[in-house]
């Protein structure tokens, strides 16, 4: 009846569809009862503080290499390495913050969100929710949903310090600037709106990995070849639309004077 | 009591209900029978809500399935108990915890519920198996803790996809002997999709067959074996010389 181009814009209409309508349901679902407090608080662990090293020793990193890449990058145009502290603050806290807690945060919870929903898909575990009156959506897709949004931005937030303490140690022993010189540079320009630049992101961020992750599991067709296909188009699909949905959101947030 | 009527349900190309009827009065056990792939689970999970007809009706005393909002569906859905396949045990839980997740809705004391459970796993005969994980049992095992799962919450209706496939002879015994012991001594009303025929004849009042998308035919297991339609006699008989043509053409192209 319709031509393969035809089928594929229906399907895609319709994932938008459903997509829609799983956001909508999961955020009504948050303020109906009961409220299952324990799981939200199993959720939170397991994203939060679980990701927590990887979520440091990634930001420490970043920070140390941005120190290095802009000290060295200073010295060899103005001979000195000047605004170091300056450079690697804004960097981490408006942008490679949020956007690397962000991409961590996708391999490490959201890929382990859609494999345990969609496991739970295909072996019909999903449905027995149903068959025992309680409705999926309240039960698997909330407690991810608050954990994440919660807890990811305050994982971006430790990453911010973490970032920019890790371009201290690089600027006081690799490139010998003193320790006030690169406080005050980082200081000196920083206002709690460049906070709130990255903090916002990193909401939007964290709400992009739950639904997409959740959709996908919430999807999740055939066997154990289904789930693997489902946690590849999850990370992949939530890294782009946070990618591309960065910018706009930069755009919008500077038109807004926020940061 | 439980009516179908006119049901209808594809998936892509595949026409798997055209117009089913069948009633299903209280306190009885129907089997359905039907060859793999004939769309008995499909049936099957319409009754519980877990797929909605495209054209007909499914009511569950009386309430149309399809015309009732969310919320109403899940307290149709209190009252039916679904035996899955494969059991369709929550892994992240304990057999304890499986058996309980149903009542903890309920709002019943922790005693109550931990009382409720042990019943329901001694009716099973699994007593005291619940800090066991379901990867931790065989497959019969974990079939009966999916049906201790399934009863414990009092259904008045219980359903029960192919409950003996994948089981040897002595456990699909038992399987069969649980289900008889819940009709007489619960009251439950069942349906059972199978076509294992020797569980068919030991647990039915009536049957049901389904082909070709709708029912052709039901009757007391006497009125079954001593059908004069040639495509019954063809399935029970487990002939393949008949009406049933199996379609190994086009899976073959």
């Amino acid at each position: 009846m319709f031509n393969k181009t035809e089928e594929k814009i229906i399907e895609l209409l319709n994932s938008l569809a459903s997509s829609f309508i799983l956001v909508y349901k999961t955020i009504i679902s948050c303020f109906m009862k009961p409220f299952e407090t324990n799981l939200v608080i199993y959720q939170m662990v397991g994203i939060g503080l679980r990701s927590l090293p990887v979520t440091i020793l990634t930001s420490f990193s970043v920070g140390m290499v941005l120190a290095l890449q802009a000290g060295y990058s200073a010295m060899y145009v103005f001979n000195e390495p000047l605004y170091v502290g300056t450079i690697v603050t804004f960097s981490i806290i408006k942008e490679l913050g949020p956007v690397l807690t962000a991409t961590v945060i996708t391999g490490r919870v959201g890929a382990a969100i859609t494999a345990e929903l969609g496991t739970m898909k295909v072996t019909e575990q999903i449905d027995a929710l149903y068959t025992l009156g309680t409705n999926p959506v309240k039960y698997l897709a909330v407690p991810r949903f608050l954990a994440c949004i919660t807890m990811i931005p305050i994982l971006a937030t430790i990453a911010n310090i973490f970032g920019v303490v890790g371009g201290f140690v690089v600027s006081r022993y690799k490139l010998d600037i003193p320790s006030t010189v690169y406080w005050t540079d980082t200081l000196d320009f920083l206002k709690i709106d460049d906070f709130f630049h990255g903090f916002i992101k990193s909401v939007f961020f964290a709400a992009i990995i739950a639904f997409v992750a959740i959709y996908k599991g919430f999807g999740t067709k055939g066997g154990a070849e289904g789930v693997g296909k489902a946690t590849t188009q999850a990370v992949v699909t939530t890294l782009v639309l946070i990618l591309v949905i960065d910018y706009f959101l930069s755009a919008l947030l500077v038109a807004l004077r926020i940061g | 009591m439980i009516k179908i009527e006119n049901v209808h349900k594809h998936f892509n190309e595949n026409y798997v209900l055209r117009g089913v009827n069948l009633e299903v009065k209280d306190g009885e056990t129907l089997t359905i029978i039907g060859g793999s792939g004939s769309g008995k689970t499909v049936l099957l999970r319409h009754i519980v809500g877990l797929f909605l007809a495209e054209r007909g009706t499914v009511e569950v005393d009386g309430i149309n399935l399809g015309a009732v909002r969310e919320h109403e569906l899940h307290e149709v859905q209190k009252k039916i108990g679904f035996l899955f396949q494969d059991g369709a045990l929550f892994d992240s839980l304990s057999v304890g915890e499986n058996v309980a997740f149903g009542l903890r809705y309920m709002n019943l004391s922790e005693q109550v519920i931990h009382k409720k459970v042990s019943e329901c796993l001694m009716h099973v005969g699994l007593a005291g198996i619940e800090s066991v994980r379901p990867s931790e049992l065989s497959g019969g095992m974990k079939k009966r803790v999916a049906l201790a799962r399934a009863i414990a919450r009092d259904p008045k209706y219980m359903l029960y996809d192919e409950p003996t496939t994948g089981l040897d002879p002595i456990f699909s015994d038992v399987i069969n002997e649980l289900i008889l012991d819940l009709q007489k001594n619960l009251k439950m009303t069942s349906i059972v999709v199978t076509h294992d025929l020797k569980s068919v004849y030991k647990v039915s009042n009536r049957i049901a067959m389904l082909l070709e998308g709708k029912i052709i035919e039901t009757g007391t297991p006497d009125e079954i074996k001593n059908s004069v339609n040639p495509s019954v006699q063809q399935f029970i008989n487990g002939s393949s010389k008949g009406p049933i043509k199996l379609k190994i053409k086009e899976y073959q192209e």
